[in-house]
């Protein structure tokens, strides 16, 4: 089981991964772990690629809605998956900086 | 001949037609360029307008001219909808079924709200006990409710962000308790603010002093909250972890999307219909020769007045540079420039970009002012109220406004290093 305090990740105060490279999918298991999400299905991992894959490719973290449109999961669902904020979980699980709500 | 074609003559798409007819003058004169812009109608609104209207300081028809009286005569101006934007073709389609074609295309077409992507809003209680603001018909009604309104619980919600203005539901919120005040009912009337955020605003400093505004007028600030569905008869607003506001008058936000076309124009959009863009260059990333500019991108800047006025700037010089063949110039910052009403006669000022949250200081002489930033002050009121004068006299016109640059200048401003040292 991977043990995240002793590898050396670049991580902000709330725990988001500041480097995606620094990512992979045994530490997405145990930052998941960290947040009370004890077993990572398919339909989670689903989402948190998603929200990777769209932030890799055009820097900036899709919102809920557009998690709900384009991931293949509705938001009813996203919020069974990640209760409490689904899209700053899936950011965090993803390993990408936190999402800003852009303004 | 080089034609250059518009598509929106709102805030963003006004003052680019008329800062590169300024540009492109004798060329223009003499048929070597043509500049063109598309709106579906000939109504353009003063949108800042619409925060204050339903508190009575405006009657609709103050903030309402025609759209083609802002843009200089030697633009051509078409009326109609838009069909789609062909990047492959370099061809703009319309709906009455013509077809223009361009050498630059940009896409200024802003945003617009949803209420209908929310179950439930428009119910049976739509514009009756739930009001959007950010529409002239809406903000209308809701003043004449808000006139009937003898007490009880007053929710104000952003249903998710981005949103146009996302300072604007704040000083909705400052401006209803003054209202409130005012006629002599504060002690009948609770004031909630829902919103999605971690907090009153998404820049922390900010964020904290608008916090405090909040709680010093009594607002009850509910945070994280992401609305789901709307029930208007029972008068209950849920969130989608199932968090419920019960509500008397329900003033929403509702989502914000580009114009329908986007979603039509292959590659041109993002599923919101928000143009995929450069956030330096503005270039459209469908292709060179498409830009956006103002609400209808998706760079993380505020969707705001000031934000198409400083994109203007850069985007105007970016257009010249494509037509010669030169490398464009990342020239835009984020730069966002907003006063906050914060009621009773006051305002506070805010001026922040892509990497510098709102910070305290002086605006825009250093030391001088004389506005002063992030604090409440009577004179950034009345700068408030004088900017409906030079939206349409400066602003459109596409004039630089003296004193401000298009980057933010740090000159002035308060550093957190600074602050921190000074406690």
């Amino acid at each position: 089981m991977t043990d995240l305090l002793t590898l050396d990740l670049d991580r902000d105060a709330e725990g988001f991964l500041q480097q995606p490279e620094q990512w992979n999918r045994e530490i997405g298991i145990a930052i998941a772990r960290e947040c009370g999400i004890a077993e990572m299905t398919a339909r989670h991992w689903q989402v948190c690629e998603f929200m990777r894959n769209t932030y890799l490719a055009n820097g900036a973290a899709p919102s809920i809605r557009t998690l709900g449109k384009e991931s293949g999961v509705t938001v009813k669902e996203l919020y069974q998956l990640f209760p409490k904020g689904p899209a700053k979980l899936a950011a965090k699980i993803g390993g990408i900086p936190k999402p800003h709500g852009c303004i | 001949m080089k034609r250059i074609v518009i598509l929106g003559a709102g805030t963003a798409g006004t003052i680019m037609a008329n800062r590169l007819q300024r540009l492109y003058k004798r060329q223009v004169a003499t048929g070597d360029v043509a500049i063109t812009v598309v709106d579906q109608d000939d109504r353009h609104i003063y949108q800042p307008g619409l925060l204050m209207l339903p508190f009575g300081m405006y009657e609709p028809e103050d903030l309402v001219r025609p759209r083609q009286r802002q843009v200089s005569d030697a633009v051509e101006y078409i009326q109609a909808g838009i069909d789609r934007v062909d990047a492959a073709t370099d061809t703009v389609r319309l709906d009455d079924g013509r077809t223009l074609s361009y050498d630059v295309c940009i896409v200024a077409t802003g945003t617009q709200v949803a209420p209908e992507e929310t179950e439930g809003l428009l119910g049976p209680g739509w514009r009756k006990n739930a009001f959007d603001f950010y529409t002239l018909e809406g903000a209308t009604a809701l003043r004449d409710a808000l006139r009937d309104f003898e007490g009880g619980r007053l929710v104000i919600n952003i249903v998710e962000m981005p949103i146009k203005c996302p300072v604007a539901p704040l000083e909705f919120a400052f401006l209803a308790d003054w209202y409130f005040t005012q006629r002599g009912i504060r002690d009948k009337v609770e004031i909630a603010y829902a919103t999605p955020l971690d907090g009153a605003f998404t820049k922390p400093m900010a964020s904290r002093e608008l916090g405090h505004l909040l709680e010093e007028k009594g607002v009850q600030m509910v945070t994280e909250f992401n609305a789901g569905s709307v029930d208007t008869e029972a008068g209950i607003l849920r969130s989608w972890d199932e968090r419920e506001e019960r509500f008397d008058l329900l003033v929403t936000i509702p989502l914000h999307k580009g114009a329908d076309f986007v979603g039509r124009s292959p590659g041109l959009g993002d599923g919101m219909g928000f143009v995929l863009t450069d956030p330096h260059t503005l270039q459209a990333k469908v292709k060179a020769n498409v830009f956006a500019i103002g609400d209808a991108t998706n760079v993380p800047a505020s969707k705001a007045g000031s934000v198409a006025h400083f994109q203007a700037e850069v985007l105007t010089g970016n257009v010249q540079r494509l037509l010669r063949g030169e490398a464009l110039d990342p020239g835009f910052d984020g730069h966002a420039n907003c006063f906050i009403e914060t009621g009773f006669g006051k305002a506070l000022l805010i001026d922040f970009n892509y990497e510098t949250e709102p910070l305290p200081g002086r605006f825009p002489l250093p030391g001088v002012g004389p506005m002063p930033l992030l604090k409440e002050s009577r004179l950034n009121h009345l700068g408030k109220l004088a900017f409906r004068w030079a939206y349409w006299n400066v602003l459109l016109p596409g004039h630089d406004i003296p004193g401000i640059s298009a980057q933010l200048s740090l000159k002035g401003k308060v550093l957190p290093a600074t602050l921190t040292a000074a406690h």
